[in-house]
């Protein structure tokens, strides 16, 4: 096991994705974020957050979007139960930034991409993730914003912790996976 | 695996897990029907036959547009339009479409217990749509479902079921469901309209209407279903209407506000006054429109893990 972001580096890698983020959107007028359910939004809710505070603007649309019924392997897996989702804006004509933890194979974002453009048609896509695992992509996705890129094979696994939920900031690489 | 069941046949079958998971799933699907585009594609490669052995506009078009907008393909089959008139048995029609690569079959039939024999013989998974006296499961979870929304939870509420029990398998099915969830539960009506010993599966019975509106949280009224009744049961509608009916001053008089549902399809004036259909406490088209949701749900749930390495092997060996 490989620590790839203790508690001190996370914060200040969310910070800096969060200052990108204003320096190419500077006051969000546009441009709204939406994290993906259910592990992404761990991170969207701090990245809205910072946002806020850097840009001093609390007013930002910010989502939650549940991906479940835009999966490719339905049948493949026993059928999940959905969480929720939760956008109380349009996105017609906005920029959007799409928000997920680890960008692994590139499915989940190819059916958030297709959840998305049913809630209307936004003007630009970027996708910001914490994790890239690069070489393990099945589909032409590339993030815009990346807090670390790590190499990994297919049996390795990104573990992402958040206090809200685990009680502990911390990103580890696993190398067996039972 | 979601749900405990590979059909839902009747309430009865399921477990008090797969009810909440079938809610939560709905609750999904309810707001995909109030955006603009109320359609997802998940079930873009399942097919589903609606075989109707019985008369029905609001479930069969209810289960279509459930179909259709969690992506399925949809087939139509009416015994109207079909060979059961030349005397097909049950099991050859369903075979028939199956072989047609059906994946769902949802079905209802005037005899009790129809879909249960089906699913003995048959692989695909079956909803069943409502089979003669017995039950109606997806009705019955989206009564509880509106009864959760508009209340927030249905557990420790009390719903009275009003009118003919006897030939309702939205009653049994409610009975079954809302006991499950912890609610209390009375029937109410005239005693012929009563089955005896209704009390086992543990319910209230009362033959004052008015007394159970004043016990209950929510009346659901039930249709007197005249073409399942072969001998009289009661003297006249008219004379139904004055004892059972229920009207606005009726519900006025009550020390509470009390909400009303109503399965479908209504005889105005006879167990439901108009006034009372259209009030501010109905929640009538409120169930019609969760019904779809539920519908969708209860689809998308059962539509289960596939071996399509199978299917592909199947394909090429053909």
């Amino acid at each position: 096991m490989k620590t790839l972001f203790n508690n001190d580096q996370l914060h200040i890698t969310l910070q800096r994705l969060a200052h990108q983020l204003v320096e190419n959107h500077l006051d969000f007028k546009d441009t709204v974020i939406i994290g993906i359910q259910p592990r992404g939004i761990l991170l969207s809710d701090r990245i809205a957050e910072l946002v806020k505070n850097i840009t001093g603007n609390h007013k930002i649309d910010y989502g939650r979007l549940d991906i479940t019924f835009y999966r490719d392997d339905v049948h493949k897996n026993e059928i999940q139960v959905p969480s929720y989702t939760d956008i109380q804006f349009s996105v017609e004509g906005k920029n959007v930034i799409l928000v997920d933890d680890v960008l692994h194979t590139g499915r989940t974002i190819r059916a958030a991409m297709d959840a998305l453009i049913d809630f209307g048609r936004p003007k630009k896509v970027e996708l910001l993730v914490l994790i890239d695992r690069r070489f393990s992509r099945e589909l032409p996705v590339q993030p815009d914003y990346v807090g670390q890129t790590v190499d990994t094979i297919l049996t390795q696994k990104v573990k992402v912790y958040w206090k809200e939920k685990d009680g502990k900031d911390e990103v580890v690489l696993m190398d067996k996976v039972k | 695996m979601p749900l405990s069941v590979k059909h839902l046949l009747g309430i009865k079958e399921l477990t008090v897990q797969d009810i909440h998971q079938i809610f939560i799933t709905a609750d999904n699907f309810k707001q995909v029907l109030q955006r603009q585009i109320k359609k997802v594609p998940t079930l873009r490669d399942t097919t589903v036959a609606n075989v109707f052995f019985e008369n029905s506009t609001r479930t069969r078009l209810s289960f279509e547009l459930a179909e259709k907008r969690i992506g399925a393909e949809v087939v139509n089959f009416a015994t109207s339009t079909s060979s059961v008139s030349k005397g097909e048995t049950l099991i050859d029609t369903v075979n028939n479409i199956l072989a047609m690569k059906v994946d769902m079959v949802v079905m209802r039939h005037s005899a009790s217990g129809a879909p249960w024999f089906l699913a003995q013989h048959i692989d695909a998974s079956i909803i069943n749509a409502g089979d003669g006296t017995n039950e109606h499961p997806t009705q019955a979870l989206l009564d509880a479902f509106s009864i959760r929304e508009k209340l927030g939870d249905v557990k420790g509420k009390r719903i009275a079921i009003i009118g003919d029990i006897m030939h309702s398998r939205v009653a049994l099915s409610n009975i079954f469901c809302l006991n499950k969830l912890g609610a209390e539960v009375m029937v109410a009506g005239p005693p012929t309209l009563i089955p005896k010993y209704i009390e086992s599966l543990g319910v209230r019975v009362e033959y004052n209407v008015k007394k159970a509106l004043e016990w209950c949280d929510v009346a659901n009224v039930l249709r007197i279903q005249l073409e399942r009744q072969h001998k009289p049961l009661f003297s006249t509608l008219r004379e139904y209407a004055l004892f059972y009916g229920i009207n606005s001053q009726m519900l006025d008089s009550l020390s509470k506000e009390i909400v009303i549902m109503h399965p479908g399809p209504i005889n105005r004036g006879v167990e439901l006054n108009s006034d009372v259909a259209n009030s501010k406490q109905s929640i009538i088209l409120d169930q019609v429109e969760n019904g779809v949701a539920i519908r969708m749900a209860v689809i998308y749930l059962l539509s289960g893990k596939r071996d399509l390495s199978m299917e592909l092997t199947k394909e090429s060996g053909a």
